[in-house]
């Protein structure tokens, strides 16, 4: 009887813990009920609100709540993970799903800090585009089912065109920027379409951006990296502020173009344009463009820690974001303008019918114009890249 | 009521008899504990030492690393400008504000002012500067292109300046009403009015007259909250974050960069850059009250000149048009944020938006309420508790006598005193060892931490001014002590305990570290939600958020103005407490 009643103590953790992502009726199953806290990036109005409406629908469908803890930076989340293997809560964290960029994924993943692999086991995987989109690596770290693909982004700049025309190169850029001063920034680094920002000057200025795909080492990142902080040694005084002040974030400089402060901006998501002149945030007369040699792109990635004590709920959320409800949702421009991870020719017809229907917005590229992905150079260029431009623009004077 | 014949009653009094003198030092545990825990925990990493992590110490590395950070000097010298001169210039305001004007039309108009300009968040009040004075800002589009010349905004840097500018004028606006608050405290006390006539009589200008005679005797009574000024002018974060330049940031800033980092090493560096800017305030407070000294010598020998003031009228000039710019400053800044609230599109240089729209409100009002509703649940039990801690100091005080001696009022300041960014990190990470969950009730006990003392300094001075000869005659009646308390007393300072509850509220719905490092992000009150917004940059957002923030701290003052009013209609004695 004592035994029995010891196994009884262990057995509902046990089950909590080990349901088969695979068996999908378990994981639903497990999953009513829970409570899910999905730290995400709050900053962006757009987003919230697009989470507000997924927790609706997995809680119609599932019977999960869906709680979104608003970051104002993803590190957050890393480190509250962290903190709390540090004092031995392993079972029921306070975290259960994170939208991870690149380098935390990478980060997390090497400490075992993750739950997986859960993400190919999941019934929507079937749609998503495994072969056009890169949704088996981020940052070139192999993904291995650990995260579970939802947006795909990819750098456009952002202008506005009463005040200037598109540009073909970041050299182009320069050049406009010099006789144009102050119409210009990038968000500081190291918020991450910062960093983007400096990898995309990288990939464009370098012959052959190859070179990136490998771990950056002492023996060749001073060579591969000059190109990069000649560029900068250029733009900087010719930034916005003269480069002294850089604005937060990404959606930071939407108001910059509003008020006319500066002219091109960078975006890490195609629709985000149309989605904020639909907000009243831009003009009406923003566009877009991407460079002639192409931008990088990435895929956006949901993770779930190891400690959660709702993974079942998670993993239902996730694969909720990869169905073609929430993508077709996601890309509306009213929305959120994001691209789909979907291969929309293998939808069901009338999920493909959905997609189509889409009116991309004013200023979104088509997926033609859009034209090549530049692949994400491995997160190791990042951090040194990100260390060395606080060193040189981050404590300027 | 006899209470002889109650025996129940009696044993229950008698509880309460053991239970009142333990108030006392329950309060200083509540208040103290978590700041003690919290500089535990935060010195122990800053010399390497995380067992948690695998790291034992005791190594010099963190400190290496924070002194090789290439921002470190720059961050250090913004701290201790922003804050010693956000300081000087508020007590010099107010000083010859209070100076200049106090008594006269215009003196009375700024304090009829000075609730909502108190209750105004802090994050509130930069965020309506910020739209008031960046090149793009109200002030510009007034000014644009008739005046200016500008049909596109100058690149200029304003707001985030390199010298902490802008961040120094976000907190003088509203550091000047707090300071002016403690000084109209602090003249009932001082026998003010007399001395300034008695100088007037002498010959002395106004202004002169009063530095001589009044100043002294004011300043030693504001002396605590000066210093309370100037600690949180040096290492507050969320108007850093607004209005703070960011290469490099503030010290502040950059510590809390440094606990979020997901390199483990950083924290240890943010652990050694916490009790650097604890040495930071420490060593400032020295160089303020070595400074005193100097004043003190060298206004002697101003007295002893015997000059009469000559340049009192630009003087007390400037002092008024300070005090009224800076009040004009925050309300204007509310304006703007109103109007962006509502804005459609707004382009630059219109003065007003497009078109007027309920989109904003309708987009964001889910997110508000859920905001606000949080911001209430932590509120009203944290409040509730600082009063009633509060309210059994001083009647144990008033019983038995447990005054707090000078050294008391130090301890009652120390969570003011000792920077947030020191000792919350600590905190939040001697709760996770001690297994306690992040969540309302940890943030709760963050949020009391700060809430106490300021309820306490409300409450205390009404609550000691009361005519104890009404006590008397009660008991005379046959009324015990706790009829006392219950039935004359605490009636009688309704309205106090209605200023000091809503004091409370305003300290807690405006705090934003506590509630960010402790409700480890699962807590998402108004405050912590609009300074995430801020990093958006999406204005209209902003606009709902900052305004539902300041509504929740004014609307207690409104209340704490009309309840007595309403309830003490016919007994005219009462309203004032």
């Amino acid at each position: 009887m004592r035994h029995l009643a010891i196994l009884a103590t262990f057995l509902p953790g046990m089950a909590l813990a080990q349901t088969d992502p695979a068996d999908w009726e378990a994981v639903t199953e497990a999953a009513e009920g829970q409570t899910v806290f999905w730290n995400a990036w709050g900053g962006s109005t757009t987003t919230n609100s697009f989470i507000l409406w997924v927790a609706e629908r997995v809680n119609e469908d599932y019977g999960v709540t869906l709680e979104h803890v608003k970051l104002t930076d993803t590190a957050d989340a890393v480190t509250r993970v962290l903190a709390e293997k540090q004092a031995g809560e392993d079972d029921d964290g306070a975290i259960d799903m994170i939208w991870i960029n690149g380098a935390n994924f990478a980060a997390m993943k090497e400490q075992d800090l993750l739950f997986g692999p859960f993400a190919e086991q999941l019934p929507n995987w079937q749609y998503v585009d495994v072969d056009g989109k890169t949704v088996q690596t981020d940052f070139t770290v192999p993904v291995d089912g650990y995260e579970a693909p939802w947006a795909m982004a990819q750098v456009v700049f952002d202008y506005d065109s009463e005040d200037v025309s598109p540009m073909g190169s970041m050299q182009e850029i320069l050049e406009w920027s010099k006789a144009n001063p102050g119409r210009f920034t990038y968000p500081q680094p190291p918020d991450f379409l910062g960093t983007t920002v400096l990898k995309q000057i990288l990939v464009d200025v370098l012959d052959d951006p190859a070179v990136l795909q490998e771990p950056a080492t002492d023996a060749n990142y001073d060579d591969v990296t000059a190109p990069l902080w000649a560029y900068l040694d250029e733009l900087t005084p010719t930034l916005w502020r003269g480069g002294e002040a850089y604005p937060p974030t990404g959606t930071a400089m939407f108001p910059l173009i509003a008020d006319d402060e500066i002219d091109l901006s960078i975006s890490f998501s195609p629709g985000a344009a149309s989605a904020a002149i639909a907000n009243n945030e831009l003009p009406p007369s923003v566009r877009t463009f991407v460079l002639d040699k192409g931008t990088i792109g990435n895929a956006s990635f949901v993770a779930i820690p190891y400690n959660s004590g709702s993974k079942e709920g998670a993993m239902v959320v996730a694969n909720f974001l990869m169905s073609p409800e929430a993508q077709v949702r996601a890309q509306d421009p009213d929305v959120l303008g994001y691209g789909t991870v979907l291969d929309v020719a293998s939808l069901p017809d009338g999920d493909r019918a959905a997609f189509e229907a889409l009116d991309l917005g004013i200023a979104t590229l088509s997926p033609e114009e859009l034209g090549t992905v530049q692949a994400e150079p491995h997160p190791s260029w990042m951090t040194r890249i990100a260390d060395d431009w606080a060193r040189r623009y981050g404590v300027s004077q | 009521m006899d209470e002889i014949a109650f025996p129940g009653r009696a044993r229950r009094s008698d509880m309460r008899r053991r239970f009142l003198p333990v108030l006392p030092a329950l309060t200083l545990v509540v208040m103290l504990g978590p700041v003690i825990a919290g500089l535990y925990g935060t010195v122990l990493p800053a010399f390497g030492h995380l067992p948690a992590a695998g790291l034992s110490g005791p190594t010099l590395d963190p400190w290496r690393a924070l002194f090789d950070w290439p921002g470190i000097g720059r961050a250090v010298a913004l701290s201790v400008t922003v804050g010693m001169g956000a300081t000087v210039t508020a007590l010099t305001l107010v000083m010859l504000l209070t100076a200049g004007w106090s008594g006269t039309r215009a003196f009375k108009a700024l304090e009829r002012l000075l609730s909502p300009l108190l209750s105004v968040p802090h994050a509130a009040a930069a965020f309506g500067l910020a739209f008031l004075i960046a090149p793009s800002g109200w002030i510009a589009r007034a000014t644009s292109p008739w005046l200016t010349g500008w049909d596109r905004p100058p690149d200029l840097l304003i707001v985030q300046d390199g010298w902490g500018l802008s961040m120094m004028a976000g907190l003088i606006i509203k550091e000047v009403p707090f300071l002016l608050l403690m000084t109209l405290a602090a003249l009932g006390q001082s026998d003010a009015s007399r001395a300034a006539l008695v100088s007037q009589s002498l010959g002395y200008g106004r202004v002169t007259g009063w530095l001589k005679a009044v100043f002294p005797r004011v300043y030693r009574q504001i002396r605590l909250p000066v210093y309370v000024t100037l600690a949180y002018a040096m290492s507050v974060v969320d108007v850093a974050l607004i209005l703070g330049p960011n290469t490099p940031a503030p010290l502040s800033v950059q510590i809390v960069r440094w606990m979020s980092d997901p390199e483990i090493a950083a924290r240890l560096v943010g652990a050694a850059g916490a009790l650097l800017q604890l040495g930071l305030v420490v060593a400032a407070l020295l160089v303020w009250w070595m400074g005193e000294r100097v004043v003190a010598r060298l206004g002697c020998l101003w007295v002893e000149s015997g000059a009469r003031g000559r340049l009192d009228r630009p003087v007390a000039a400037v002092g008024l048009g300070g005090g009224a710019l800076s009040a004009a400053a925050v309300l204007l800044g509310l304006a703007v944020l109103t109007v962006w609230s509502f804005a459609a599109y707004w382009g630059f240089p219109d003065v007003l938006p497009d078109g007027l729209t309920f989109a904003n409100w309708e987009r964001h009002l889910r997110g508000v309420v859920a905001a606000a509703t949080d911001t209430v649940l932590i509120a009203s039990p944290v409040v509730a508790v600082a009063v009633v801690l509060t309210i059994g100091c001083l009647e144990a005080e008033y019983r038995h006598g447990l005054t707090l001696s000078q050294r008391g009022m130090w301890l009652l300041y120390l969570p003011l005193l000792i920077p947030q960014v020191a000792f919350l990190p600590g905190f939040q990470i001697f709760l996770l060892n001690m297994g306690a969950d992040t969540g309302h009730l940890p943030v709760m006990v963050a949020h009391l931490v700060f809430v106490l003392p300021y309820v306490f300094l409300s409450l205390a001075d009404p609550f000691r001014a009361w005519d104890a000869r009404v006590g008397t005659v009660a008991a005379a009646l046959g009324a015990s002590p706790n009829r006392v308390l219950w039935g004359v007393r605490l009636p009688m300072l309704l309205r106090p305990v209605l200023t000091a509850m809503a004091v409370g509220i305003a300290v807690s719905v405006g705090q934003y570290l506590p509630t960010l490092l402790i409700g480890g992000g699962r807590v998402a009150t108004l405050t912590t939600e609009a300074v995430a917004l801020s990093s958006g940059g999406d204005r209209r957002a902003i606009g709902v958020f900052g305004l539902i923030q300041t509504a929740a701290a004014l609307v207690p003052f409104a209340l704490a103005l009309a309840i007595p009013a309403i309830v003490w209609r016919n007994r005219k004695g009462l309203r004032h407490g």
